[in-house]
């Protein structure tokens, strides 16, 4: 199958417990995104609703668990699952992260963290290959919230995330939360990071809250918990890639602490207006 | 980095970090640590209210924590995490005072699979008007594939309403057995007690047992079973997606 794209729009994150309102009044969204594996189960409510979703709005996917980064071969059942999830509701994106989830038959329910070097680098291309075989398209790989940096890491991410998008013609989900966070953790300029991130690939950006942590040693922490409104370095940061890149689908993200859903919107609301503002420049710019 | 060395440490909080993770960020490998602990805590705590509220917060906390640690998942459909959970709680000495918490969990689980079950379109009441005496003893029915029966020495319905808020908290001042149907008959999950002698119809129903036989089980099983009542229920419960008869002139 091959995906159309999503609209360059404010998407948000589908929780069930706004459907009754989002059925309601059609919302000022341009798509929504869901994460695939809470639709593993074979029908009931999720799947009612997930089809409500799809006839009114686009549908990106976004998988949680398939451990692209893992040592270990990726689960038959679970890339089975997934084609069949692309079958059924045909959205216009699906997306994955740079990490890992599970080792042998465990599973972390958590994205881990990679060394980045060229035996990752050969692994992970393998595996996305192997992953758009299976769902017959072009998927969009993020990048992850990193809270700590290895020995073996001998290659920069956005090299790599380019040199994965090289080898395997994948697209790329630019987490601008996670940039952010990762800068603060690791100690980088978030924007020497975005310089050198081919941003003409990217397919969809994620946008988040974090939250303030110290680590052991008194230093500040980030920790990516989509549990909060998004902070204003990031709303700042996606206004400076957005200036360069003209409008992208941007997708809100929120998975913990979930307000009711007028709060939602009105966050849609806020970077709408960054993204028309981007709309307006370039179309300025072409005229 | 041995993506083995890192799963083992994630698990157990003995082990130190992999010794690839740089010497400035090794404190922080606690975070992934807790990551993990903290998400699956919180799946087993969205499956089992019931068995939450029972417990309370702190002992439910402890008792998950330890069973994540020993039983970490193998499926990445965290929604039904902990298919052992009740086993689990059965086995820890600190539950022993509360000897329904088992089947309690086992209940809030089955829920689980009815909210997710194949959609089928459950066969109506009208069913029963089209069915002559004789084909019926014949009957061969297959269950809606939400329904579920989960058999208890405890009256496990009742205090699984009790402690979901569907029903009052009250002294249960009847404590006896009962067995607990779950199905979906449209959108929603219902929990019901069954009729004496329902679990064991149902359960040889789901067999494909023809109906006669299944009666006869059932009537083995209590005394006081009522087939016509039970029968009624089978429909109007939406409880079967499909039936099958022998073709006529068949010899049974």
């Amino acid at each position: 199958m091959s995906f159309a794209s999503l609209p360059a729009e404010i998407g948000l994150g589908f929780k069930p417990q706004h459907f009754s309102d989002i059925a309601a009044a059609p919302a000022a969204v341009g798509f929504f995104e869901v994460h695939a594996e809470n639709y593993f189960g074979a029908g009931g409510v999720p799947h009612r609703q997930l089809a409500a979703l799809r006839r009114d709005y686009a549908l990106s996917l976004h998988g949680v668990g398939l451990s692209i980064g893992g040592e270990t071969r990726l689960d038959g059942h679970h890339l089975a699952a997934l084609k069949a999830l692309c079958a059924r509701y045909e959205p216009e994106s699906f997306s994955e992260h740079l990490a890992w989830a599970s080792h042998n038959e465990t599973y972390f329910n958590d994205l881990l963290p990679l060394p980045l070097n060229e035996a990752t680098l050969k692994r992970v291309a393998a595996h996305v290959d192997e992953l758009q075989a299976a769902l017959q398209c072009r998927v969009l790989i993020e990048n992850p919230a990193s809270y700590l940096s290895f020995s073996d890491g001998t290659i920069a991410e956005p090299q790599f995330l380019a040199e994965l998008a090289a080898r395997t013609g994948c697209g790329r989900l630019l987490d601008i939360n996670n940039v952010y966070v990762s800068a603060v953790n690791l100690g980088f300029d978030p924007k020497t990071y975005l310089d050198a991130f081919p941003l003409q690939w990217i397919g969809e950006i994620h946008l988040a809250g974090h939250s303030d942590a110290t680590d052991a040693e008194g230093r500040t922490l980030l920790i990516d918990t989509h549990g909060a409104p998004i902070a204003d370095p990031v709303f700042a940061l996606y206004q400076w890639v957005l200036a360069r890149t003209g409008p992208r689908p941007s997708l809100i993200e929120r998975d913990n602490d979930v307000p009711a859903w007028p709060a939602l919107v009105d966050e849609a609301a806020k970077a709408g207006e960054i993204l028309e503002a981007a709309r307006k420049a370039q179309s300025h710019q072409a005229a | 980095m041995s993506q083995a060395q890192f799963a083992a440490a994630l698990l157990d909080p003995d082990l130190a970090a992999p010794a690839t993770v740089s010497a400035g960020h090794r404190s922080r490998f606690a975070i992934y640590r807790n990551n993990v602990a903290v998400s699956l805590i919180e799946a087993l705590a969205t499956r089992f209210p019931a068995v939450r509220r029972v417990v309370g917060e702190e002992f439910f906390a402890e008792a998950a924590r330890l069973f994540v640690a020993r039983h970490p998942p193998t499926s990445r459909r965290i929604a039904i995490y902990g298919e052992d959970f009740a086993d689990f709680l059965e086995r820890l000495p600190a539950c022993a005072e509360i000897p329904y918490l088992g089947d309690l969990a086992r209940l809030e689980a089955a829920r689980t699979h009815a909210y997710h079950a194949a959609d089928a379109a459950p066969l109506g009441p009208e069913t029963l008007a089209v069915l002559s005496a004789e084909s019926l003893a014949d009957l061969r029915v297959t269950l809606h594939p939400a329904v579920a029966i989960i058999v208890s020495a405890h009256p496990i319905v009742t205090i699984w309403a009790m402690n979901t808020g569907e029903q009052p908290f009250a002294n249960i001042d009847d404590w006896r057995d009962q067995a607990a149907l779950i199905s979906r008959p449209a959108i929603d999950v219902e929990v019901r007690i069954l009729p004496p002698g329902g679990a064991a119809f149902l359960t040889a129903l789901a067999r494909a047992t023809p109906l006669a036989e299944a009666a006869e089980t059932a009537q083995l099983s209590a005394a006081d079973f009522d087939l016509t009542l039970n029968l009624a229920a089978l429909f109007s419960a939406g409880l079967v997606s499909h039936m099958s008869m022998p073709p006529e002139g068949t010899i049974r």
